[in-house]
């Protein structure tokens, strides 16, 4: 098996000490969680931190919590335990279809929602999940906390808004009557990376839909935010129409690349399919909701 | 009451003595994680070896410089091919009569290919040490696609080769009648043209390919583990290349973690860990990794198919087939000697063809070298995915049902043992029958009802056929040897006075529950029950002379071999009774594990009585020696050959493209069955090959030669989620001149299950889409494209 | 740096770097090569082992992120001479051919079994979908873990 180089290791005991350790280390140092993002990059030798600073203990960082009208979610938090969270599945359904089908079971249990974000790949489920439900990223450092917009989070590939000597500590979302969200992901085989994702939130009042999230995932260098089909969608009543032009801009406006995941074309087709039927479903259980 | 072992609900008096569902010996020690596998290996003072490979597909080298990594604390040497050359051990000689490269002098002609060898006190510095050697290359244009491999202007590759000034691997092989072949095609009334190729992909077994090798200078003994499917053959070669004593020369297997083929070939890392331990004095070791295994061995199929089939009054009556086949930098393709394609030319199939006339030509490209493996037994994946892709083709064409047209074009049974039109003897089949069996098992007209229905819908439902015969168990010396050894297998039966016997073969099982299914023969012929057999294999020093286990081959020689010899200790016995029981040898008759008196059956002589009898001092009949057992070398008369009916049913998303394999029914007859567990085994494991091969699993490269699928996260095998509850059926019919009236099955569903799955694919599409032909994989991707109208081939 | 691990009830110590991996800390303890490696991205799971209970990559963990922690591998399930059923499911449906795989499988169905002790084909197949076999196809695998399932259900009725 490939084999990581070799590094210093120390032990997170306080969030601040983290962060600390981070500052004081400089850009060599890394933070490790799940490492199932990292670690690998390690052993093919993609990445070589000098320092890594273990946040496994820190279980303050781990949790699900309606707070001020916010749901808020711990970074530390594992991806089995958003499948799980009932919390999380009445209020925001998309992320339990997300986690159905990130990675496999096993990774399931160590990757974080914090490890997820920050790495920042573009065909990560849980980037275009947070932008679409207008999450907040919780950003701290040794001057203390910003939050910054999910919108503004990802900046690029395998970029964050997070600086040297911060770290991200919790996702925030608001919460709002009348919300419905879904997650549609298509992947060449159980566990891959996404060909395309879509997730789409929508809030409905009086059979109008009041304010809608559509982004993608893997279809372009970061997360893309459907903005001109969220504007399309918003004031509207919801149809099967609707859904398709949604599905259309969404095709349109982003950027795939072509790999081994498929070619230019059949991605923004996918990205166009899996828009429309994400904002079908999100709807349904928006209205369910309201019912 | 606990639930202990003792009272499981399959009771001892359910354990066959014999054939049968005998629950596997060997179970003991992996379900307890006590198998040993090649890295559960240590031995005192062994040390580390890791390969640095290059990282361009073509390219000159300039200098290596491995000051900086024997600079490294932990780093006892770094060997290039320099060093090898002056133990004339930088080229091996390969198994199809080519050279390989053990590391690369001149050129490096694959990405991946071998350049230096590290070795190191540990794993973790031999793989630092890796980073710290420093290689100047040149890199030059690579060939990738093997239609341009024989351009004029293609780059050539092996220039190391006197008289090489092409890319041709090896010289045109032909099968069948040209001919005749161009009268059958001139009469008929149909005829459909296709290319069809069948994309590289990897066996990639779960535990990666290694070695330890360690040669003691003090005795001149070299021992190796290693987990590979032809130890003998293996040790033969070994002698030959670095000019050791064969008979100094120990190969121990152990426990193997999958071959499917990729264990067949002799690896760079072997040659190098030899050569380390020779001259280090230490055991060495060396296993790959993943990316090693993907990128660098033994890869299987890339073969780029052109084929017309035909038909007359509703029956086929001809093929022709043209092949490229792309066997990478070096020809490493492992088949019988006069067979340069392997049995390719098996590919008339299992109709009453005319004529057929098959073309083949070998081309080198900057790849890795391999061709034949994952299961393919030897070239016959490809085979029966051209023909019964082709026969499906041609049912589109005729607008006929594809049973309908395959039940017409069908061998007959009275026509066995049937030649067919490349020389092929076809030993035993009914395939009507076996058809019908999956027809019933599938409810394929009810299915057809649902598809009509569904697509009235707009829901794309398919169902592929497939039809197989496929040849194992090579082979008759006279015809099949690999670099000179006759493709033999050898048994050594001894019983011993308590009773109990030891059974020594030559097969090699990776997997295939040998320990279990030997002992069963011996149990079936002898009486003597399955747990007082012992199989011992796996080691040279311990086990007779034979070419192991791959191609199906290990039921039809092995088992030949292991029924023969345990009827030479029943002979033998027989007389041994007859002595203790004062009468003839004529005079008795045999029930299983006892010799009586035809017409006294009390009075009788068990075999573990005459086991005791035959090492006591007590005479012997007349000129015969004391103890209980013989030896045998098995030349079997003929291949074997193997059928099957495969129905693969799939939904289509409509939207999307993605294709679910939501219904999988194999019907197989392999003669006689030993342990029909075993066999179901093998079946289940084979279609879910098949299913990778069919929708996700494909090496490809890039224009410059890069490898795109050199891990596990591209190179996409199916997880228990992408299988479905496969249905097994049975048809028994026996193999006329095996001992057991068995035949091979391994490689079956391997070779049976593709053309279903992609047959399922079109047939899903073609009266919506039009579609009427698609390569793999039949990825989302693809088979948008090909809904579009723009199938396109692979990379 | 050095280590104290709990694997399998007992401290194992040893002096390693910080980048060695769980599960070459596993294997290179005495009687503890059951737990396999078999690709270098996570995937395969032939490394899974559990780790407080839930199944994990050990391919994927630093030794020295266990330290605090209980380690279970495939050695642990055999208790006193006895085979845990899942042991005895794998061997009764004929679950493993080559045995590479199966110790990360019988890891990851003894944890699934803990949770969900009575788990659907569909909840058996998605379980065991971070770890590749192979050779047997799945459907024994499944097979095998029902038949736990109804033996271990059938002990507690038994029992009561």
């Amino acid at each position: 098996m490939q084999t990581p180089g070799p590094f210093e290791y120390e032990r997170a005991t306080s969030v601040d000490g983290a962060i600390a350790s981070l500052k004081r280390l400089g850009p060599e140092a890394r933070i490790i969680a799940g490492g199932h993002s990292l670690l690998p990059m390690m052993k093919l030798r993609l990445a070589n931190p000098e320092h890594l600073i273990d946040i496994n203990d820190l279980a303050e960082l781990s949790y699900i919590c309606e707070e001020e009208g916010e749901l808020r979610i711990g970074a530390l938090t594992r991806h089995a335990e958003l499948l799980d969270s009932e919390l999380l599945a009445r209020h925001f359904p998309l992320f339990r279809d997300a986690e159905y089908v990130i990675a496999d079971p096993v990774v399931r249990n160590r990757g974080t929602i914090g490890g997820s974000l920050c790495q920042a790949d573009a065909a990560e489920d849980l980037s275009s999940v947070c932008s679409a439900v207008k999450a907040s990223a919780v950003i701290r450092g040794s001057d203390g906390e910003r939050i910054v917009a999910m919108a503004d989070f990802h900046i690029g590939p395998f970029m964050t808004a997070v600086g040297d000597g911060e770290m991200l500590t919790e996702v925030r979302i608001p919460l709002r009557p009348g919300g419905g969200s879904a997650h549609e992901k298509v992947e060449r085989r159980a566990g891959d990376w996404a060909i395309a994702a879509a997730s789409a939130a929508v809030w409905i009042d009086g059979g109008t839909i009041v304010d809608a999230g559509i982004a993608l995932s893997a279809v372009g260098p970061t997360t893309v935010h459907v903005t001109r089909g969220e504007e399309l969608v918003r004031g509207s009543s919801p149809s099967e129409e609707l859904f398709e032009q949604a599905g259309e801009i969404a095709a349109a406006d982003c950027s795939p690349v072509p790999d081994g995941r498929g070619p230019v074309d059949y991605k923004r087709h996918l990205a166009g399919v899996l828009t429309k039927r994400a904002l079908r479903q999100a709807t349904a259980r928006a209205l369910k909701q309201e019912t | 009451m606990a639930v202990t072992e003792e009272n499981l609900p399959s009771p001892t008096t359910e354990r066959p003595i014999g054939f049968g569902r005998l629950k596997r010996k060997e179970d003991a020690r992996f379900i307890r994680g006590k198998g040993t596998y090649l890295d559960d290996i240590r031995l005192p003072g062994m040390v580390h070896g890791a390969l640095l490979r290059s990282p361009f597909a073509h390219a000159r080298i300039v200098s290596i410089d491995t000051s900086r990594a024997l600079a490294h604390p932990n780093v006892a040497a770094v060997v290039t091919a320099k060093d090898l050359e002056t133990l004339g051990l930088a080229w091996m000689p390969t198994i199809s009569y080519d050279t390989q490269a053990v590391l690369a002098g001149d050129k490096v002609r694959f990405q991946g290919q071998e350049v230096a060898f590290v070795i190191a006190t540990d794993e973790y510095s031999a793989r630092d040490a890796l980073q710290l050697i420093d290689v100047e290359y040149e890199p030059l244009p690579a060939i990738v696609n093997a239609r341009k491999a024989l351009d004029p202007d293609a780059p050539l590759i092996r220039d190391d080769k006197d008289g090489q000034t092409d890319n041709l691997a090896s010289p045109l092989w032909e099968a069948g009648d040209e001919e005749a072949t161009d009268r059958v095609f001139a009469e008929a009334d149909t005829i459909v043209t296709r290319d069809i190729i069948y994309p590289r992909c990897h066996p990639a077994p779960l535990e990666t390919c290694g070695m330890i090798a360690d040669f003691n200078p003090n005795t001149g003994q070299l021992d190796i583990y290693n987990g590979n499917q032809a130890p003998n053959a293996h040790r033969t070669v070994y002698a030959h290349v670095a000019g050791l004593a064969e008979h100094m020369i120990r190969i121990r297997c152990n426990d193997i973690g999958g071959g499917f083929g990729n264990k067949v070939p002799v690896y760079p890392g072997y040659v190098c860990a030899i050569a380390g331990s020779i001259v280090a004095g230490v055991p060495v070791k060396w296993i790959e990794d993943r990316s090693e295994n993907l990128m660098s061995t033994g890869f299987a199929r890339d073969y780029i198919m052109h084929a017309e089939i035909c038909a007359k009054d509703g029956k086929i009556t001809g093929l022709r087939v043209d092949v490229i086949a792309d066997h990478g930098a070096f020809d490493s393709t492992a088949q019988p000697t006069k067979f340069p394609a392997g049995f390719f030319h098996i590919c008339c199939g299992s109709y009453d063809l005319e004529a057929s006339h098959v073309k083949v030509k070998a081309v080198y490209t900057n790849k890795a070298p391999g061709g034949v493996a994952y299961r393919c037994s030897f070239r016959i994946t490809e085979a029966v995915y051209l023909v019964e892709r082709m026969v499906g083709a041609l049912a589109l064409e005729m607008g006929v049902d594809p049973i309908e047209l395959r039940m017409k074009s069908f061998i007959q049974p009275e026509q066995f043992p049937y030649e067919t039109t490349t020389g092929w003897t076809y030993d035993s089949g009914d395939y009507g029958k076996t058809m019908k069996v999956a027809m019933e098992i599938a409810g394929y007209d009810e299915l057809r009802r649902e598809q009509a229905e569904k697509r009235e819908r707009g829901a794309l439902m398919g169902i592929g056929i497939s039809f197989f015969t496929e040849g194992v168990g090579a082979g008759p010396r006279k015809h099949m040897d690999i670099l000179g050894l006759a493709m033999n297998d050898g048994a050594d039966l001894r019983v011993h006075p308590s009773g109990k016997a030891v059974v020594s073969i030559s097969a090699q099982t990776q997997g295939q529950g040998h320990e279990t299914t030997f002992a069963q023969i011996v149990a079936e012929e002898l009486g003597i029950p399955p747990e007082d057999v012992q199989v011992r294999h796996g080691d040279t020093d311990r086990t007779p002379y034979g070419l192991g286990t791959y191609g199906s081959r290990s039921t039809p020689v092995s088992g030949g071999a292991v029924a023969v010899v345990s009827r030479k200790v029943r002979d033998k016995a027989r007389q041994i009774a007859a002595t203790i029981l004062e009468t003839r040898a004529e005079d008795l008759a045999w029930e299983k594990g006892r010799w009586y008196v035809k017409g006294d059956p009390e009075k009788g002589a068990l075999i573990e009585d005459i086991a005791a009898y035959a090492y006591s001092g007590d005479p012997m009949p007349e000129g015969m020696e004391g103890g209980l057992d013989a030896q045998v070398i098995y030349d079997p008369p003929n291949l074997t050959y193997p059928y099957g009916a495969y129905i693969a049913v799939v939904d289509i998303d409509p939207e999307t493209a993605a294709v679910t394999v939501r219904r999988f029914i194999a019907v197989d007859d392999c003669g006689v069955r030993i342990n029909p567990m075993i066999v179901d085994g093998q079946i289940h494991g084979g279609l879910a090959e098949g299913i990778g091969i069919a929708l996700m699993e494909v090496i490809t490269f890039d224009e410059e030669g890069n490898c795109l699928n050199s891990s596990f996260m591209d190179y996409l095998i199916p997880t228990a989620l992408e299988c479905p509850d496969f249905e097994l059926g049975e048809t028994v019919t026996p193999c006329p001149h095996h001992p057991l009236g068995a035949k091979g099955v391994g490689e079956s569903p391997n070779v049976g299950s593709p053309p279903a799955i992609v047959d399922a694919v079109i047939d899903a599409l073609h009266q919506t889409h039009g579609v009427d032909h698609i390569d793999m994989p039949c990825t989302p991707a693809r088979v948008w494209a090909a809904m579009q109208g723009r199938p396109e081939p692979p990379q | 740096m050095q280590l104290k691990i709990t694997i399998n009830g007992e401290q194992v110590s040893r002096d390693v770097e910080p980048r060695q991996l769980l599960v070459h800390y596993i294997r290179d303890t005495p009687g503890l090569t059951g737990t396999h490696w078999g690709c270098d991205t996570s995937n395969c799971g032939a490394c899974v082992v559990l780790m407080d209970g839930k199944p994990v990559k050990s391919c994927t963990i630093l030794a020295v992120m266990c330290e605090g922690h209980e380690i279970s591998t495939v050695e642990s399930l055999e208790k006193n001479g006895e085979l845990d059923p899942i042991q005895m499911g794998f061997h009764e449906r004929h679950a493993l051919h080559c045995g590479f795989c199966t110790p990360g499988m019988l890891m990851t169905t003894r944890a699934l079994l803990n949770e969900n002790p009575d788990p659907s084909e569909a909840e058996i197949r998605m379980a065991i979908s971070g770890a590749i076999c192979r050779c047997t196809g799945y459907k024994n695998i499944v097979s095998a873990v029902r038949w736990a399932a109804e033996h271990e259900a059938a002990n507690k009725q038994e029992v009561h």
